[in-house]
Formats: structure tokens, sequence, C-alpha cells
């Protein structure tokens, strides 16, 4: 049925979206992995060599990259867990019958729409100020001593920042995939006298285990890359403890000047990131033969 | 008793969800709250929750000192201009992709989307550079392209699985009815398609709106997002938050009310249909 004239046509429509992203892909890639073999210093400009991998002996041993490495991982790894096991509950809970349901889903998703800049500040200065935000009022309340957060717990902070915009869409997708759970398999499961928390380890939860993988994967990505809440609230301090990678090759690149070793850093950064990716592409691929 | 049991039921799952919904809905009530209040008020300790003295002044002055409306102007144009972009690179390639697929379309699409898993400050300095030289820098048309092209992969993912489902007897019927490519392209295709284009451009715009990594590195005033715009109230401590506030309840609120809309389609886009 396809003609030669349809194929044709087909093809033609798909290049300019191959084509764009192609350059897109490869080009800017490229020029990292040429810059991250010079010693390239915006302050010194004409000094350009050619170093070899020196980058990245520096970039590699610098104590600052360790530090945001595990900075970056303790991120990730925390919101993962908040988000998870904060959404499993609220997505069972959204799906009794709950009076007023649509308009708790409107208040649940809500973070998930407010920009990470917004988010920052607001989290900053209205609720976490250790003079007058309103977490410091509550413990004054109970007669504690109100936390100075961004000083005493940096990196707590921007996990809990973080983790409640991520939250509803933990929650969104849980939910969702909830709802496509068989009743009957619950009824049936519950008529031969299983309990709740039977009921929940061995059906709902082997029916979660797709969507949370999805919901692991997904996040992943985007929080390798958390920059926003970082620059706004902490500037990566103090000291270093809360920059991680993405905010390190930034102030390298755009505070430093030094193009050479932020180009390495790059390029750890999307091998990183790759190897997250290389099991993402696997389960979406397998959805796609479905 | 079973019925009893029900209700009691509904009332406690009624009054947990409407507790912790409040909850993480707090922070965004919290910020609208003190957009109203006067500075003295937002700062006050103990805080104030309903009783102050209501005042629209903030929002006044979020315009008079710092032009909100240009950098407003700068987030629709940014938003809307990648969008209309990626559409339109998009739907011909999803459209193929969908009704002409190879035996290469697969690869195609999974090669599409780990465009997107490069992350975007691996090549920071390059498009930085690139951005200096072509004078790109603080620009709207370098934040709309490379903000195209962010979501590209994402935007031609969701359009597929929507002209996937367009279901081809359709077609085909129509074309035995003798309508000619043209009819059926604007009787029978646009219609189906119109719900799809639709949530994508929604999802996009969300997207795009509160990008805030090229547009913090890429852009200083003249072609500034809200992004950047409420970025800058991190500098100044204290005793601006109720101008804070006003200023971010006004960035969020365009898009928290396209987000309520599109949360179904949400899911969809953004784990690819892997979740329905």
């Amino acid at each position: 049925m396809a003609t030669r004239q349809t194929q044709f046509l087909a093809r033609s429509l798909l290049t300019p979206a191959v084509g764009l992203l192609f350059i897109w892909m490869i080009v800017p890639l490229a020029l990292t992995i040429y810059f991250s073999t010079l010693h390239y210093s915006l302050l010194d400009p004409g000094s350009e060599a050619f170093v070899g991998l020196e980058n990245f002996r520096y970039f590699l041993t610098d104590p600052a990259f360790l530090a945001s490495l595990e900075n970056t991982l303790v991120l990730v790894g925390s919101v993962l867990a908040l988000t998870i096991v904060l959404g499993i509950p609220l997505a069972l809970l959204l799906d009794q019958p709950v009076v007023g349901r649509n308009f708790v889903r409107l208040m649940v998703i809500a973070p998930f729409f407010v920009m990470p800049t917004v988010s920052a500040l607001v989290w900053k200065n209205l609720l976490m100020h250790p003079v007058s935000g309103l977490f410091a009022w509550l413990a004054k309340l109970v007669g504690l001593t109100p936390v100075d957060w961004f000083n005493d717990v940096p990196l707590f902070s921007v996990i809990l920042i973080v983790a409640w915009q991520w939250l509803p869409f933990a929650t969104l997708i849980l939910l969702t995939a909830l709802q496509s759970l068989d009743e009957e398999q619950k009824e049936a499961a519950e008529m031969d006298g299983a309990s709740a928390i039977s009921t929940f380890i061995y059906i709902t939860l082997p029916h979660l285990a797709r969507p949370i993988t999805v919901v692991i994967l997904i996040e992943t990505i985007f929080l390798l890359t958390v920059f926003a809440e970082i620059f706004v609230t902490t500037g990566g301090g103090p000291g270093l403890q809360t920059t991680n990678i993405a905010f390190l090759i930034y102030s390298q690149a755009l505070i430093q000047f030094d193009v050479g070793s932020a180009s390495a850093g790059g390029l750890v950064a999307v091998v990183i990131a790759n190897i997250v990716a290389f099991f993402l592409v696997r389960i979406v691929g397998r959805n796609l033969e479905a | 008793m079973a019925r009893k049991s029900t209700t009691q039921r509904v009332v406690v799952s009624t009054i947990g969800a409407w507790f912790f919904g409040f909850l993480i809905f707090f922070p965004i009530l919290w910020m609208v709250l003190a957009s109203f209040k006067t500075e003295l008020e937002a700062f006050a300790i103990p805080p104030s929750f309903l009783f102050f003295h209501w005042t629209t002044e903030n929002y006044a002055t979020v315009q008079e000192r710092s032009d909100y409306l240009h950098h407003a102007m700068n987030s629709i144009i940014i938003a809307g201009g990648s969008t209309l972009i990626a559409l339109l690179i998009a739907v011909p390639a999803a459209w193929s992709m969908a009704f002409s697929p190879t035996k290469r379309t697969k690869d195609i699409l999974l090669w599409m989307l780990s465009t997107k898993m490069m992350p975007p400050v691996g090549v920071l300095v390059p498009i930085y550079l690139i951005y200096k030289t072509f004078g790109l820098l603080d620009s709207r048309i370098g934040l709309i392209f490379i903000l195209c092209l962010g979501n590209l992969p994402i935007v031609i993912w969701m359009l597929f699985t929507y002209f996937k489902e367009i279901p081809r007897d359709i077609l085909e019927a129509a074309r035995m009815d003798g309508a000619t490519i043209g009819r059926k392209l604007i009787y029978v295709l646009t219609p189906m398609a119109i719900p799809g284009l639709a949530s994508t451009m929604l999802l996009n715009l969300i997207l795009a709106w509160n990008e805030a990594f090229w547009t913090l590195n890429l852009s200083t005033s003249a072609a500034a997002p809200l992004t950047v715009f409420i970025a800058s109230y991190s500098s100044p401590e204290g005793l601006f938050w109720a101008k804070l506030s006003a200023a971010s309840t006004l960035a969020i609120a365009p898009i928290l009310v396209l987000g309520w809309f599109s949360q179904k389609q949400l899911v969809r886009g953004l784990t690819f249909g892997a979740v329905k």
C-alpha cells in the first residue's frame, strides 16, 4: 500500500525534526569534547592550548568533584525515596472514595506547576527563614529552638524543597496506575479473607512496580540537573555543602570562567546521565511494542 | 453494618485526603496570602492568617518598580514561540511516523528521546560561547530556539502516541467514500487530532514557562522571562516578602491554571504513555 510517493512524503516530513535534533545533539557535544582537551580560560584569552586529558584529571581529582558527586547522589536518592515513600500512601488515599476528590487532587498536584525559582524563594523566605519564617514560629510555639535551615542543614533544606515539587508527580502517576487496577481482583482477595496489608503487598504493590520504575527513572533525569533551587537558595554553599554536579560545572564555567575543566565536567555529567538513560530507554522501548 | 463501615471509611479518607492535600498546597496558599499583606504584616511574628489588613498595593508596586509586564511579555513570547515552532516541526514528523511507520521508526523515536538525556549543563559551555559569538545572549530568539530544541523530543513523542490512536479504519472508510486527501485532512483527521494537539501544546507551554536553567544562564534583563525576574528577588534580604509574593503569584497563576486543566494528559505526556 505504501507507494514510493507516500514513502518519499513521509521521509520529507520527518527530515526537519531528525536533522535539527541531530545538529542539536552533535554540535554542542563535539564542541564540549573539543574544549575539554584545551587549556581555555575566558579570563586569559589567547592562551588556549591542547592539554590532552589534563582537564579530566583536574576535574576528577578536585575535592569539589567528589563532594558534588556525593551531594548529587544524596539529593537524587533522598528526593526519590521521599516522593515514592510518601507518594504511595497519598495515591492510595486519593484512590479511596473521598468527598471533593477532584479539588483535593488539584491541591496535591499544584506544586508541580510552580516554577522552581518561585518555590525556592517562597520556602527560603516565607517558611524557612530562621527569624520570621513560619517554621520558626511553629518551633517557638512548641518551645523548640528554631532551625537555621540553610546554615545548619543546607542540603536537607534543598532536598525538602525539591521533594515538595516532585511529590505531586509521583502521586499523580501512581494514582493513575492505581485507577487501572482491576477492582475484582481486590474484591476476590477480600472475599478470601486477605487482610488489607497482604492485599497491598501481594496485589497492589506488584501492580505499582512498573509505574514506580517509571517515576524513578524520569525523576532521576530531572533531579540529576537540579539547578534553579540551589542557585536561588544557597548558591552552592555554605562551602560546598549544597553544590551538586550541575552547579559545580556552572560555577566553573560562568563564575571561574574555566571553560576547559567545565567542559570536562560536562562530559562527566553526560556519562552519568546516559547510564540512567540506558535503563529508561529500555523500559519505555518495551512499552512501544504493546 | 456494611453500610455503616463504608460511611466511616469515606469520612476517614475524606478527612485524611483533605488534610494532606491542604498540607501540600499550603506553601502556595501562604504565598498568595502574603501577597495581600503589607510588608510589616508579611514579616510579623506571630503571623496573621486571615485577619490582616488586605491590600493590593504590592501588585501595583511590583509593576511600578520592576516592570513585571516586561518580563511577563518575555515569558509569553518565549514559551509561546518555542511551543509553536516545536509543534510546526513535530507535527509532520510525528504524523509521518504514526501513519507511515518503517522498520526504523522505533529506533528513530528512541534516539530522539535519548537527546533529552543530555544534561543541559553538559553543553552549557559551548552553547554559551556560541550565543556570545552570535550576539544571542539575552535575546528572545536565542531562548526560543534552545527551549524549542529541548522540548522537541517530548513533543514528538506525545504527538506520536496520540496520532497512533487515530483508527486507520476511519481513513480507509473515507477513502472508499471517495474523499480526496484534502477533504480527509479537514473533515476526518483534523477533528480527531485536535485534542492531542491541544494537550501537547499545554504541556509544552508549562515546561517552557517554568524552565529555569537556560533562562537563568542565557538572559539577564532584556529577554529575561519571569523565572529570572523572580530569581532577582533572592538578593535583597527580608522586607520584600509581600512584593516577592505578589510577583510570584502573578508568575505562577497562569501556568497553574493551565496545569490543572491538563493534569490527565500530563501523566501520559511525561511518561510517554508508559502509565495509563
